[in-house]
């Protein structure tokens, strides 16, 4: 019902739309309202703060093989942070948290989640934009402008936060605790509270967009599991980010207003400060109620990404469908009942480790269908490799190894030595940093051509592809046996621990594998600038893709389409379909577009 | 010397990428440009896939090979073995499945590459296979969460009253350990950071007027613990979060201002008795030699090592994080109790002090 109401608003807008072309640059680069434009300035946001973040790890992980050793550039671009090209700790710690947030936050909740959801949901559901455009360029302003503030922070004077990703008070609430507790936390906060709400704000749009501006045809078992996944990520965002939101006005007003909130008996630098009642571990919990959702915040898009990739490259339809989407919607709603895992030791009641370790194991089931899923797509297709599969491939390879140590973390007595230990850096780097980066990569050269009308060159996507998927496994499987080992994460040196000198060949063999990692996205960052620019133009639909945004023509128009939005006639995922004689339903070709209608004797599938 | 080999690692791998564009561009000669995979790619990829399988499993069994002595060995606690038992069945399993999955992941992906004209099979859903792989997983969990959750509770399960255990603070302070016996009456006195008073010595915030700690012992040096006697730690910070570690006792919990946590074991292996063990024997071996070639190039934290016990602090607490240990020794109940007799009881200090 509401679809069709939606149906009948839009065809009214593709009537007039033809008479406001009258666009300046301002409004066409800058304050865009298209989700089109929205989404490549999330990309290529998120993709500069990508390479701020990758390359702090670069450093820090320099620090970790080389400990004490002098650098030259370091000196270059950590300057008085490090005197005579030897890193500081407290810069050390600086470059550890906000590699962590930039990672986290803005290059794969808003980079990727940010960039696809603008540009997929108008345009795979038959809609001429989003709900509300002008909420949407909102959105993208807000996050640019938290991001500025984020970068503005690594030049306060007594340097940027330090306290981990986690900002944990009281050491994020003390300056006396360390230098970065000043002025970087408060931009921090500033900058995080200033993000949640950009998050916010494209999170009820994707809600509302796809509830109500679905075309003719379009029903929620139609939708493409890419959809799916970004209204699920919405929704878990919507649920999740005020309670952040919540936490950081409260470490605001105990930093800055004198309140106990998460501050209790502390005696710091000589002197008893006046906090008093207050529990960190409350922060904790708000803090991990949003953290453990942001993990599948992350980690969604990039499966369904994934499963529409897959599906259209082996030529397949994706494996259990019905399955997948249960499987998303499980995810989702343990997702948020989970996030006591983090904290098995934080001093909290062991009855509920007991409780959040069952709550987390269950989370093992929904995971293991989709990765089954995967593979059974695979099986018997016509697997066509580009480099978008070829990273859909890869995402499912970490997503396994990554997920799998997720069985021993969230255990709650095997929890106790290996928590905070390399082994936790090591399993959440495999199953949400590098299988999402792998999604938001594949994501990139799967729809580049629908958002810049060029192709990605192919080469240089299989050299990207290799090398990273190589070095993606040299950096992060053997830290596992670091971890095991018994090293904590987040030390500026290993050296004043004998017990762990035998482990710096390890350190040196997972910094070399990093660097290299750094260094091929270069390649990538090339191939994407020149492509822009000077790549082959590309054809309406270069992998014979059944879902709708194929039908748009190669040009950006406003509004998507010329003419009428077309009408939705079966799922996306009929690729080489055949009729009861073996023959494919349309002649000569393995797939049948959703806006072709069911041919004659071709069997209708329940969906 | 570094540098430059880095350097030249660089420039090698940079050289290699040029000749594998170049290697990747030749291929493609004759062929259209349409930036959309083709058989050939399918082709090399295909292989490549494979190729991947094969270096998952090599990296494994090299990781294993080359770094498998470096993890912490024996577990010198009551309930050491139990932890450890439970992690090799849940490593049995996941290794069981990584390499299952994985290798029918890329071999799929091998087997099934593209060739133009060949028909991908149609196969949307079998509610029989997804019902055994939802099954499956469900049993196996049930499994590990009902053995986690029994070795959970036995592990956190704190009494007092049992088992004649001795009461120890661990305190927690920017970025030093501190450790405070409860002494004779086996009961810690009352202690808030606001009593601290550095001029009297009271580092910890004992009350002085609290009977129960007049026999307080305050270690700022070692933590002493005798073989065979179970031991309830209660942990406090006075600044900001800490984590007290001590991996070799698989033991590990927050210490958290403003809050008391706990958490107890019982050592089962002395000091010396662990430095007989022949893993640690061998390991501390290994480091030792690591240590003279260190010494031999005339760089200093290169003195031979002796293996210890230590505490080490795994939360986050400042720059000065990565060095905030303390020395533990398991010796004897008697060893214990005549390290014990020399050190001055609370009463003691402050007397001194005034």
């Amino acid at each position: 019902m509401s679809a069709t109401a939606a149906q009948g608003h839009s065809e009214g807008h593709a009537h007039d739309h033809g008479h406001h072309h009258k666009e300046t640059f301002i409004t066409k680069y800058i304050f865009s309202q298209d989700h089109k434009m929205i989404s490549k300035q999330y990309l290529i946001t998120g993709l500069i703060m990508g390479v701020l973040g990758i390359a702090m790890s670069l450093l820090f992980r320099m620090q970790i093989a080389w400990p004490g050793e002098s650098f030259k550039i370091f000196e270059v671009l950590l300057g008085k942070w490090a005197p005579e090209g030897v890193m500081d700790p407290n810069i050390y710690l600086a470059l550890v948290t906000i590699h962590g947030t930039i990672m986290v936050f803005f290059v794969l909740t808003q980079g990727l989640s940010g960039t696809f959801s603008n540009l997929l949901i108008p345009l795979q559901i038959g809609a001429r934009d989003m709900a509300s455009g002008f909420m949407n360029m909102i959105s993208y302003w807000m996050f640019f402008l938290s991001s500025v503030i984020m970068v503005l922070s690594l030049f306060v004077e007594a340097g940027p936060a330090a306290a981990g990703w986690t900002i944990y008070p009281p050491l994020s609430a003390l300056p006396q605790a360390m230098g970065g507790s000043g002025m970087g936390m408060t931009l921090w906060l500033v900058s995080m509270a200033i993000f949640i709400a950009s998050s916010l704000l494209g999170s009820l749009n994707y809600v509302v967009t796809v509830i109500n501006l679905r075309t003719k045809g379009m029903s929620m078992t139609r939708l493409p599991l890419t959809i799916w996944a970004f209204f699920v990520t919405a929704i878990i965002g919507i649920v999740s980010f005020p309670v952040l939101l919540s936490a950081a006005l409260l470490l605001i007003m105990d930093r800055s207003f004198g309140t106990s909130f998460f501050l209790s008996d502390i005696f710091i630098q000589g002197e008893v400060l006046h906090y008093q009642g207050g529990s960190p571990v409350l922060f904790e919990h708000l803090f991990w109620f949003l953290g453990h959702p942001e993990v599948y915040i992350v980690l969604l898009p990039a499966l369904g990404i994934t499963s529409e990739i897959i599906a259209t490259n082996s030529r397949k339809p994706i494996f259990g469908y019905r399955a997948m989407v249960a499987s998303i919607l499980a995810i989702a709603f343990l997702s948020t009942i989970v996030w006591g895992h983090h904290m098995f030791i934080s001093g909290m009641n062991p009855f509920l480790g007991s409780v959040f370790t069952f709550t987390t194991l269950l989370i093992a089931i929904p995971s293991a269908v989709k990765a089954f899923n995967y593979i059974t797509t695979l099986w018997k297709g016509n697997l066509q490799l580009n480099p978008a599969m070829l990273f859909s491939i890869g995402l499912v390879s970490t997503f396994i190894t990554g997920g799998l140590t997720g069985i021993i973390l969230g255990d709650s007595a095997l929890d106790i030595n290996v928590h905070d230990t390399y082994f936790v850096v090591a399993h959440f780097h495999l199953v949400m940093g590098i299988s999402a980066l792998y999604g938001m990569f594949a994501g990139i050269y799967h729809w580049f051509p629908k958002m810049f009308g060029r192709m990605l060159n192919k080469n240089l996507g299989y050299i990207h592809f290799w090398i990273t998927a190589i070095c993606a496994y040299g950096v992060f499987f053997p830290m596992h046996f670091v971890g095991m080992a018994g090293v904590p994460r987040r030390y500026y040196t290993n050296t004043n621990f004998p017990m762990f000198d035998d482990l710096t060949n390890i350190q040196v063999v997972m910094t070399v594998f990093a660097l290299i990692a750094g260094l091929a996205q270069l390649i990538f960052a090339w191939n994407f600038i020149h492509s822009i620019f000077y790549g082959k133009k590309a054809p309406q639909n270069p992998w014979n893709s059944n879902t709708i945004e194929w039908t748009t023509p190669v040009e950006h128009i406003h509004g998507n389409w010329p003419g009428e939005i077309p009408e939705v006639h079966r799922w996306a995922y009929d690729y080489s379909k055949t009729n009861e004689d073996g023959e494919y339903v349309i002649p000569g070709q393995d797939f049948v577009p959703q806006t072709l209608p069911l041919q004659e004797n071709e069997e209708e599938l329940n969906h | 010397m570094t540098a430059l080999l880095t350097i030249i690692v660089l420039l090698l791998v940079a050289i290699a990428i040029w000749q594998m564009t170049k290697i990747f561009e030749l291929s493609q000669v004759g062929t259209e440009n349409s930036q959309i995979a083709n058989d050939k790619d399918n082709k090399i990829n295909g292989y490549l896939m494979f190729g991947f399988l094969i270096f998952i499993y090599l990296l494994t069994i090299y990781s294993f090979w080359e770094w498998g002595d470096v993890l912490l060995g024996t577990p010198a606690s009551k309930h050491g073995p139990e932890y450890d038992s439970l992690m090799h069945i849940s490593m049995a399993l996941i290794f069981f499945v990584q390499i299952v999955t994985q290798a029918l992941l890329y071999f799929f992906a091998y087997k099934y590459r593209g060739q133009k004209g060949k028909k991908a099979l149609f196969y949307a859903d079998n509610d029989k296979l997804e019902f055994i792989w939802t099954i499956i997983p469900v049993i196996v969990l049930a499994g590990l969460i009902l053995y986690g959750l029994f070795t959970w509770t036995s592990l956190m399960d704190i009494d007092e009253e049992e088992g004649d255990p001795i009461i120890i603070e661990l305190y927690a302070q920017q970025f030093n350990w501190k450790a405070r016996y409860a002494g004779a009456d086996n009961v810690l006195g009352k202690a808030n950071v606001r009593l601290i008073d550095i001029n009297k010595n009271n580092v910890l915030g004992i009350d002085e007027t609290d009977p129960y700690g007049q026999d307080d012992v305050v270690s700022q040096t070692e933590l002493h613990l005798p073989v065979g006697r179970k031991i309830i730690f209660k942990m406090r910070s006075q600044d900001v979060l800490h984590s007290a570690y001590m991996p070799h006792f698989r033991a590990q919990m927050n210490c958290v201002p403003g809050m008391i946590t706990q958490f107890s074991f019982t050592p089962t292996i002395t000091t010396e008795e662990m430095r007989m063990d022949p893993g640690i024997a061998e390991k501390v071996q290994h480091i030792n030699k690591i240590r003279a070639k260190r010494r031999a190039n005339g760089d200093d934290n290169a003195d031979p090592w002796e293996f210890d016990y230590v505490l080490l602090c795994n939360k986050i607490c400042g720059p000065s994080h990565y060095n905030m240990q303390m020395k533990i020794v398991v010796e004897t109940q008697e060893e214990f109790d005549a390290w014990m007799k020399e050190q001055d009881t609370f009463k003691k200090t402050i007397a001194a002090a005034e």
